[in-house]
């Protein structure tokens, strides 16, 4: 069986375990004019059954699958002959995608067939070994059908031979419901866990190759080692500055397009406009939050580059087709309703009590706004553009399609940059090796950026929550 | 403007000066309102720039998109004939399916158009009039043979695709005859030809909702790619929703004030704001290389974009539970219900609408994510429409991806009109969210 | 002048409670004119949208003296004192009509600037609100907005004089650049009194100005008050009728939006010559 019709085989016996819950209880109460004596609701009965019945069978299922395809590939590997098990890990696992891709095409016999009639002796053990995983699948799998199957029945049964007037099925099942609850609710520090391990570990192995004091510090950014050893040019560098430096550069043009704009709006909205105006320019401006960053990165690779670039030539300036600042403007438009959301309201958080005070001493609007709103927001405003800023760093889809590949170090917005994001993403699509410095350099870069955005959260979430305090 | 009456009381503390503080506020008076009115119009400024934005990109978008919704078809001459088919015309007489099936199909194409054309000759004219169709048109030949046999050696018209650049070249409206894009000018007077003879016909491009992705533009179509987003969404939603609704419970109404509470609140806090491409490089290293999930495949897909979103419906549930009046928990402890029978049966009903919402502003953010995606592979060129949850499998933003970083002209067209796609979808989820909740607070 | 057309007496009568709804409220009682009038107000009605917060009042606030706005919650009194430095144009649904005049000037002409009126007629409010910022910016804040001053010298001797009226000088003089919002409470609404009149106002108006705070410094404010009045023609609008009688020299008591009487604080307090007013002040309601 294989495991979606074992799933679903497995949720058939769990609802038949309710109704089996159930028809037990009653029974012990002596039948279901007697259920007032059990000092739980037939239902709860059943419903223990049911958890009882389908958890456990469940999470085996779950780890059965988890665990079974390098457990075959293993055994698979111990069948195969020496020459091949010598082999590099790189060559076994292309051998075995092989094996595996003859495996799921052919029919056994035709396999069997294969085995017997090739002269070759390598292509004969293809055909072996293809043969051996087939049966090996099929063992696992009736494997893990058993398994699951018996897990099921057998915890039931031995939990209605339990049953009593006095079984407490209610808090037995409610202790169960909670742990449930705790393990989703701890989902997220599972999460947190899985990202630290992912990018930590493999950063590790990454700076067992190249130094953390070259990476941190090196100018030199060209990951494309060599495939072969007479490859020229094939060293690889990994000195990420021109990395950090692209990121920075796209960052700073966006935020100076997103603070001032989305300032401005969160100003006027909150201050001057009418109730009519901000209806409207809400969820209008919530338009530009929801749209998809790959929408963002089209326009800016498709419509704002070209025309940054005419622009830039018509002026006689070169201006690289895909320059830093087209990157960085559409990254800030996108930037901008985030920006006016959290500062308005960061400002709509200051006491009324202070605006009135500034209007009572005849100071104009713009003088309150300037003076006393924006002075007392500053440090809501200050963790709302932190928070800007790490999501700008973050942001992935518009570099890639609107920022180059070539690690420039350069200040000039009209050149084209790279950005940490975008080489983590050319390092991990297309071709790659797991173990190739090259691979793993996109884990140390995401270690980077984890660390960098984690940083740049607390800081504002801290800050932020410090200025509701002082108003609270 | 200002009356200075003389009995009023002018305070003396501004000793160097005879003038009352009237008298120099008034100075400085004009000079302030203009700052402020300057102060209102960059205010308003910004907001008309914020509207200007968003006009601008999907003004910019819809436009690029809607050359994409109508395609140009040919009606040509095709003869079916035997010789032309390689197909012995001793057997004609009783066809079997795979003769039909290994037909030549080129060559019947090749030959019919050379009878249109007569006047074309040489082998490079003769390629460059080929080019001018599809690449899919010896198929569409295939099928309309197998389709009416009875055609067999005969004359008959068909209608086929134009190849995407005469299909873009047609668009931009070009002066007939004249060359332009990727068309010479022997070419540019084929269609004009063509034209004249009201051979060349524009319809509505229904193949571009109900094929799946080609490296031939004028083929391309997003159904692969939109049911690899239904799939991967039905994930999400299915593994978001109740571990979301779940945690947010316990956190609301049965976490204990302690360390580990607050341990998992900075969590969720912290994973809100942590990039999504982080999220790739976990799904990467965990979810597919350390426990063997197949890469490209919703299901990876589904379970990274869960993590991801999580925190959104974990953040907004608590909130819409929060809300619940604490009366009605009250009410019904009192009447001697467990706090986990109050919980199901009174809070999270009354709880729903809201975290609904919420799920439904998960799901929107999830539909347009497409960094963590690239990361476990569903960036690959899928031509074959995914079925279930291991396929591989693209999703609609990841193909917008790729036809955007495509070098045929008309895939701009294509990637606009995918986007448009995808916007509407995402517009009809936040409508119904915005919907709900309106429903939920006039109550 | 007062007249009150019978309907709106009904309304009256079914709000009130039923002992007081014999009672007759046609017009002012008392006198509300003062020999040297510092602000006139004549015939001011107030809406908040349909509701009508303030009925047809009539009253002088005399120069350099303390009038005290007295009445019962939601009676208008503070309405009535943020119309006299239009700080209620901020609000959208409210409606002023009326006459009201400083030194015989309309202060809701078209040619008066609100700005140059509030600079004219300052405002202290019923909890401090110092803003955010240093004791001293918080003084200067005034004359820096309004360009009183043209260096920095002037500057600090504004600071010093304001501070030193409002009784805060000394108490402060080490710490002027700590934060104002650092200070009691007491301290925080001198604070505040120091702020408003670094203008120079020619009017404060005070609404409930010592209502968040304890006895002793509510006595220091008092204090002050009197001494302000040589200066500054004073209104303030009082839950305390002690605070009224100790502090005022002319008494206005609102009720329901209406000016029920006016007068000198002494008769109004030993002599009230209506029924509510006297209700009022004996404490039978309020």
């Amino acid at each position: 069986m294989n495991s979606s019709l074992l799933f679903f085989v497995l949720l058939g016996l769990t609802l038949f375990s309710y109704w089996f819950g159930v028809q037990r209880s009653l029974k012990v109460a002596g039948g279901a004019e007697h259920k007032k004596e059990l000092t739980s609701l037939p239902q709860q009965f059943g419903l223990l059954t049911a958890m009882v019945c389908g958890l456990p069978a469940l999470i085996t299922l779950l780890i059965f699958n988890s665990a079974e395809q390098i457990i075959v590939e293993q055994l698979l590997i111990s069948t195969l002959p020496a020459n091949i098990q010598s082999l590099s890990s790189v060559d076994i696992g292309l051998y075995l995608n092989n094996i595996h891709a003859m495996a799921s095409s052919e029919s056994a016999t035709n396999l069997l067939q294969g085995s017997g009639i090739s002269s070759d002796n390598y292509v004969q053990t293809q055909y072996q070994a293809a043969f051996t995983l087939q049966e090996l699948n099929q063992q696992a799998s009736w494997l893990k059908t058993a398994l699951v199957l018996i897990i099921a029945c057998v915890s039931v049964t031995v939990l209605v031979r339990k049953f009593s007037l006095t079984y407490q099925a209610r808090q037995k099942s409610e202790s169960i419901i909670l742990a449930l609850l705790v393990a989703s609710s701890a989902v997220a520090i599972l999460t947190t866990i899985g990202i630290i391990i992912s990018v930590l570990f493999e950063s590790i192995h990454f700076f067992k190759s190249v130094s953390p004091v070259e990476f941190m510090f090196g100018t030199q950014w060209s990951p494309q080692t060599a495939m072969r050893v007479d490859q020229v040019g094939g060293s690889g560098s990994f000195g990420a500055i021109p990395l950090f430096a692209g990121t920075m550069l796209i960052t700073f043009i966006a935020m100076l397009l997103a603070v001032p704009v989305g300032l401005m709006i969160a100003i006027y909205l909150s201050q001057y406009a009418s109730a009519k105006l901000r209806a409207f320019a809400k969820p209008m401006l919530e338009i530009l939050a929801g749209i998809p960053t790959v929408v963002y990165g089209f326009f800016a690779a498709l419509t704002v580059a070209p025309v940054i670039r005419n622009f830039g030539e018509s002026l006689g300036l070169s201006v690289a087709s895909e320059s830093a600042l087209a990157a960085g403007l559409v990254m800030g438009t996108m930037i901008i309703p985030f920006v006016s959301s959290l500062s308005e309201d960061a400002i709509s958080a200051v006491p009324n009590s202070l605006k009135e005070a500034s209007f009572g001493m005849g100071a104009t609007k713009s003088e309150t706004v300037l003076k006393v709103l924006l002075p007392a927001a500053l440090p809501g405003i200050v963790g709302a553009i932190l928070l800007a800023v790490s999501r700008a760093i973050g942001e992935t889809m518009i570099v890639v399609m609107a920022a180059g590949m070539a690690a420039n170090l350069t200040a000039n917005p009209l050149d084209s940059v790279t950005t940490v994001t975008v080489q983590i993403v050319t390092l991990l699509t297309g071709d790659q090796e797991f173990d190739s410095p090259k691979t793993l350099a996109a884990f140390a870069l995401g270690l980077m950026l984890f660390i960098t955005t984690l940083g740049l959260n607390v800081l504002a979430l801290k800050v932020v929550r410090k200025y509701r305090e002082q108003y609270d | 403007m200002t009356k200075i009456s003389k009995n009023s009381t002018v305070d003396s503390t501004n000793t160097n000066s005879a003038l009352s503080t009237t008298e120099k506020v008034s100075l400085s008076l004009k000079k302030r309102h203009r700052k402020e009115k300057r102060f209102k119009r960059i205010g308003l400024f910004s907001v008309l720039f914020g509207f200007l934005l968003v006009v601008t990109l999907i003004g910019d978008i819809t436009s690029k998109a809607l050359p994409a919704f109508h395609q140009h078809w040919v009606k040509l001459e095709v003869n079916y004939q035997a010789s032309w088919l390689n197909i012995d015309e001793s057997t004609a007489q009783s066809l079997s399916a795979k003769q039909m099936k290994t037909a030549n199909y080129r060559n019947v194409l090749k030959k019919s158009l050379y009878q249109m054309f007569p006047e074309v000759s040489g082998r490079k004219d003769k390629r460059q009039l080929a080019k001018l169709f599809s690449s899919n048109a010896e198929f569409t030949l295939k099928d309309n043979l197998i389709a009416a046999p009875l055609l067999f050696d005969k004359q008959t018209q068909i209608w086929v695709r134009l190849d995407d650049d005469v299909d873009s070249y047609l668009k931009e409206e070009f002066p007939l005859g004249e060359a332009g894009l990727r068309i010479s000018q022997k070419q540019a007077q084929w269609v004009a030809q063509l034209i004249a003879s009201e051979r060349i016909e524009s319809r509505f491009n229904f193949s571009f909702f109900t094929a799946s992705d080609s490296r031939e533009p004028e083929l391309a179509g997003i159904k692969g790619a939109l049911m690899g987003t239904i799939l991967t969404m039905f994930v999400t939603l299915l593994l978001s929703f109740p571990l979301g609704v779940a945690g947010a419970l316990y956190l609301e109404e049965f976490a204990p004030k302690n360390r580990f509470t607050d341990f998992i609140e900075i969590n969720i806090n912290n994973l809100a704001a942590v990039p999504s491409i982080v999220f790739g490089l976990l799904g990467l290293a965990v979810i597919i290389n350390l426990f063997g999930l197949p890469r490209s495949a919703p299901l990876v897909g589904g379970i990274v974009l869960t993590l991801m979103t999580l925190p959104t419906i974990i953040i907004a549930s608590r909130a819409a539970i929060k809300a619940v009046p604490p009366s009605i928990r009250e009410a019904a402890l009192g009447l001697g219900a467990s706090k986990m029978q109050v919980t199901f049966s009174h809070v999270l009903p009354q709880a729903m609408p809201g975290i609904i919402t919420g799920a439904i502003i998960g799901v929107a953010q999830a539909l347009g994510e497409t960094a963590p995606l690239l990361m476990i592979g569903m960036v690959a060129f899928i031509v074959d429409v995914p079925t279930s949850i291991v396929d591989s499998a693209t999703v609609l933003p990841v193909q917008i991806f790729l036809w955007a970083d495509s070098p045929e002209r008309a895939f701009l067209a294509k990637t606009s009109a995918a986007i448009l796609v995808l916007l509407s979808l995402l517009m009809v989820i936040n409508l119904s969210a915005t919907m709900l909740r309106s429903k939920f607070e006039k109550k | 002048m007062n007249a009150i057309t019978s309907a709106k007496q009904e309304q009256v009568n079914v709000t009130t409670k039923a002992s007081l709804s014999q009672i007759e409220l046609t017009e002012t009682v008392g006198n509300i004119y003062a020999d040297d009038a510092k602000m006139s107000i004549r015939n001011a009605n107030v809406y908040y949208g349909d509701k009508q917060a303030i009925d047809n009042i009539s009253l002088d606030l005399a120069k350099n003296q303390v009038t005290a706005l007295i009445g019962p919650s939601g009676c208008g009194k503070s309405t009535f004192l943020r119309c006299l430095n239009r700080m209620n144009d901020t609000i959208d649904i409210c409606k002023i009509t009326g006459q009201f005049t400083l030194d015989d000037e309309d202060i809701y002409a078209k040619s008066l600037d609100p700005v140059l009126l509030r600079a004219r007629v300052g405002m202290v409010f019923q909890k401090p609100n110092p803003f955010p910022k240093s004791i001293y910016e918080n003084v200067a804040y005034g004359a820096r907005i309004h360009g009183l001053i043209n260096n920095k010298a002037e500057l600090d001797e504004i600071v010093e004089t304001s501070l030193q009226k409002a009784g805060l000088f000394n108490e402060v003089k080490d710490r002027l650049n700590d934060p104002g919002t650092g200070l009691s409470g007491g301290q925080q609404q001198r604070l505040c009194i120091a702020r408003t009149i670094a203008v120079s106002p020619e009017v404060i108006l005070m609404d409930e100005p010592a209502s968040a705070l304890d006895p002793i410094a509510t006595a220091i404010i008092e204090e002050l008050i009197d001494e302000l009045k040589e200066k500054y023609t004073i209104a303030i609008v009082t839950h305390s009728m002690q605070q009224a009688a100790r502090v005022s020299q002319h008494t206005a008591y609102f009720h329901m939006g209406k000016l029920v009487e006016m007068g000198k604080t002494e008769d109004i307090f030993t002599r009230p010559s209506h029924k509510l007013t006297e209700n009022y002040i004996t404490g039978r309601f309020g």
